[in-house]
């Protein structure tokens, strides 16, 4: 069993993380290194108005003596050397980096490197229904179907071409979800951030297409820290996706990204992330630390953000997407797959903050762990005191591919409201030596079984996505299963 | 019993031993299965039936350690449970499996089509498959609404037993195993059961029902049956052998155990 099954899961190792090329192109960096001087040239790069410098500056300097201060955090169940920060890149732009109106514009290079993600940003050759905003190491590259989303008032742009031309919206939204001095990361990124997506839609408009961002690193030595805000106004609805891939390097690279969302009056914003960075080889070496805070705030009545988010690239995921349920009855969802393969460490989950009367939260996590794999889900459940009769629903399943992974599950519940209702599930299973040999006896081979089961297991989850992604995460979730099972 | 030409045999198995972990279960089994045939194998718990059907199957847990066992004159040892499945080998289990978050479609149209591309046919398409499975729900007198469902899941014993059935309906294999498929049912799923499998047999196709009781021999008549004990075929007869352990138990066969040795050659 073990060493056809290990046969099995070799074969799929074999098809390598197909994104790992680096684009020759011809890039602006700075010198690595972190201090005022890098903050203020960063801001002078994106012409930007003195209240943002003022604030990044702010952030700087609390990052600063948060680093003196050694509070990077350490509670996360992962473990890696120190990072060195005054080490990191922390900012890199592919040249010239004019503003660019129109495609014909954009380095070919750059456009070809899109093509071979499966990215097309020309418009002709679009994704049906999908608006791509395309980010490169440090700077938004293009965004698409800008005009056609214009007409009805919907913004969606690079953040830097916000701070120009909407600097009212994001300077009353901006840090309003995640301030600056929130987490040691999101200090960081707030400090340095270069660029990222910013979407409006406004009053009673429901966006015809999906929204999406591409992330790109590319640049060697360059951490990415890019923002995005994302706003709907009363009863706008907006679908979201992202999706990451970066080149293979034998070290390690940092991702430090901040998003905020915010959802009005009878407003849901639905968020897809499709994480695919690259891992690190067999051993452990290189791969993205992928440091991230995401938080959605339904600050009106009956207003629901949806976290949907399939994970499984990164050397070291720290992510936690949540939602503070403001509105009375506003609702929070979180739907997860991640999965650890290699030497993969990944510490996921949530944050639920019930705050309004009747909120409700449901959160669904599936954690696949194969290869020396480590998956922590860990999630908040807060129900606070004037929270009449909020009920949050949690399941955490865990699938074990092997014997050398690890799965763990941290549940954290804070109730202060006795109306609440709260439900925890949890179960851990391995993979079944019975269910792959009832596959197999029908003629399914061994690693379409394995996919089909690992799909099946993470079910609720992917049929959440927009349909663009669902199979792309199916895929992905087979290609991800890397010589495991011992 | 006896025919005038005698064709080539599908199945053979020449004294084969077999273990499943430390224990050895299976201690010089012979049986040939020609097309056509259906043959039963009886005896009480622990004598080595499941193990027999495993070893067919090629469940990876169960060793072949001497002897052999031909498939159209091929080493089945030799193939992955797969390719055993491709070649027209279908076992339908004792407890069928549960695939959560996998739809019966999904998993059965894979399974088809995978045989299908073997044997150099086009796959079939959602439409097409559907007709089929349609067709063939009919034989175990099964729900449309069962096929929208998880893989065996939360279905009743006896739904589990007649989904084994429509899959091997479905999947048309030359060779099927039927592993205890009378137990847990009732009477009223027994006789579904069994009209499904009765439906499929056919002179190309054989069959190796192994049960622990004869009632299931009532409903489908086999060709020959074969008793087995501790490991060994102990006795083997046409369908009256059948009636005449229901009558006498399986203690009966085990007063003169060297006898019986020589009765099953």
């Amino acid at each position: 069993m073990a060493d056809s099954q290990n046969a099995a899961l070799e074969q799929l190792a074999r098809q390598e993380y197909k994104y790992g090329f680096v684009t020759d192109i011809e890039s602006e960096s700075v010198a690595p290194g972190l201090d005022e001087g890098v903050v203020r040239l960063i801001s002078a790069k994106k012409g930007e108005p003195e209240w943002l410098l003022e604030w990044r500056l702010r952030a700087l300097r609390r990052f600063l003596e948060m680093l003196e201060k050694h509070a990077e955090p350490t509670w996360a169940n992962v473990q890696y050397p120190s990072i060195d920060y005054q080490k990191i890149i922390y900012y890199s732009a592919p040249k010239p980096r004019e503003q660019v109106d129109s495609l014909d514009e954009i380095d070919p290079e750059l456009l070809r490197t899109y093509e071979k993600l499966g990215i097309s940003l020309s418009e002709q050759k679009r994704l049906s229904g999908v608006a791509v905003d395309a980010v490169f190491d440090s700077v938004s590259v293009a965004t698409t179907f800008k005009d056609e989303l214009e007409k009805q008032g919907i913004i969606f742009c690079s953040f830097s071409e916000a701070v120009q031309r909407h600097p009212d919206l994001v300077r009353k939204y901006l840090g309003s979800v995640v301030p600056y001095a929130d987490n040691f990361f999101a200090c960081l990124n707030s400090a340095v951030f270069s660029d990222g997506s910013f979407a409006y839609i406004p009053k009673g408009v429901r966006c015809p297409m999906e929204l999406s961002t591409y992330f790109r690193i590319n640049s060697a030595g360059t951490g990415q820290f890019e923002r995005t805000l994302l706003i709907a106004d009363e009863g706008a609805y907006v679908s979201y996706l992202e999706g990451c891939t970066a080149p293979m390097r034998d070290e390690n690279q940092l991702h430090a990204a901040v998003v905020e969302l915010i959802a009005l009056d009878d407003a849901e914003i639905k968020y897809s992330t499709v994480q695919n960075w690259y891992p690190g080889n067999d051993e452990g070496v290189g791969g993205i630390y992928n440091f991230v805070t995401k938080r959605g705030a339904c600050r009106g009545r009956r207003s629901k953000i949806a976290w949907t988010q399939v994970e499984t690239g990164s050397a070291i995921t720290w992510k936690y997407p949540s939602c503070i349920l403001q509105g009375d009855d506003s609702i929070g969802e979180f739907y997860s797959v991640a999965m650890t393969n290699k030497r993969q460490q990944a510490d996921t989950g949530t944050k639920m903050i019930h705050v309004g009367k009747n909120t409700k939260s449901t959160i669904i996590s599936k954690g696949i762990s194969a290869g020396r794999g480590q998956q922590s889900y860990r999630g908040l459940v807060r129900i606070g005191p004037k929270a009449e009769n909020a009920r949050n629903y949690s399941q955490c399943d865990s699938l074990l591919l092997g014997d050398q992974c690890g799965a763990h599950t941290f549940p954290y519940l804070e109730v202060k409201n006795a109306s609440a209702t709260v439900e925890h599930e949890a179960t851990t299973s391995k993979i079944g030596e019975d269910q792959l040999f009832y596959c197999m006896q029908r003629g399914i081979s061994e690693e379409d079984a394995i996919s089909m089961i690992v799909n099946g297991f993470c079910k609720q989850v992917l049929r959440e996505l927009p349909m663009e992604f669902a199979v792309e995460a199916q895929n992905l979730l087979g290609v991800s299963l890397e010589g495991s099972v011992g | 019993m006896t025919r005038t030409v005698k064709r080539a045999p599908m199945l053979e198995l020449k004294n084969v031993h077999a273990r499943a972990g430390d224990a050895v279960i299976l201690k010089g089994i012979d049986l040939t299965v020609r097309a056509g045939e259906v043959h039963a194998v009886m005896g009480p718990n622990g004598s080595g039936k499941s193990t027999l059907a495993n070893v067919l199957a090629g469940r990876p847990s169960v060793e072949v350690t001497e002897g052999q066992v031909l498939f159209d004159g091929t080493d089945l040892t030799t193939l992955a449970p797969e390719q055993r499945a491709l070649e027209g080998i279908f076992l339908a289990f004792q407890y069928p499996v549960e695939i959560p978050g996998v739809s019966n479609t999904y998993f059965l149209k894979a399974a088809l089509n995978a045989r299908r591309v073997h044997r150099g046919d086009q796959e079939l398409d959602a439409m097409e498959f559907l007709e089929l499975v349609r067709e063939k729900m009919k034989l175990v007198e099964m729900e449309e609404k069962f096929m929208s469902r998880s893989v065996n899941e939360g279905f009743s014993g006896g739904e589990k037993k007649r989904n084994e059935i429509l899959q091997m309906a479905i999947l048309e294999p030359r060779l099927s195993i039927l592993d205890e498929t009378d137990s847990g049912l009732d009477i009223d799923a027994l006789r579904i059961v069994a009209s499904g499998v009765n439906a499929l047999r056919g002179p190309e196709r054989s069959m190796l029902v192994i049960t622990h009781y004869q009632r299931l021999l009532d409903y489908i008549v086999p060709d020959f049956v074969h008793v087995l004990a501790e490991g060994r075929i102990v006795r083997s007869g046409g369908k009256e052998l059948a009636q005449e352990l229901e009558k006498k138990g399986y203690g009966w066969l085990e007063v003169e155990p060297k006898t019986l040795g020589a009765v099953a050659r």
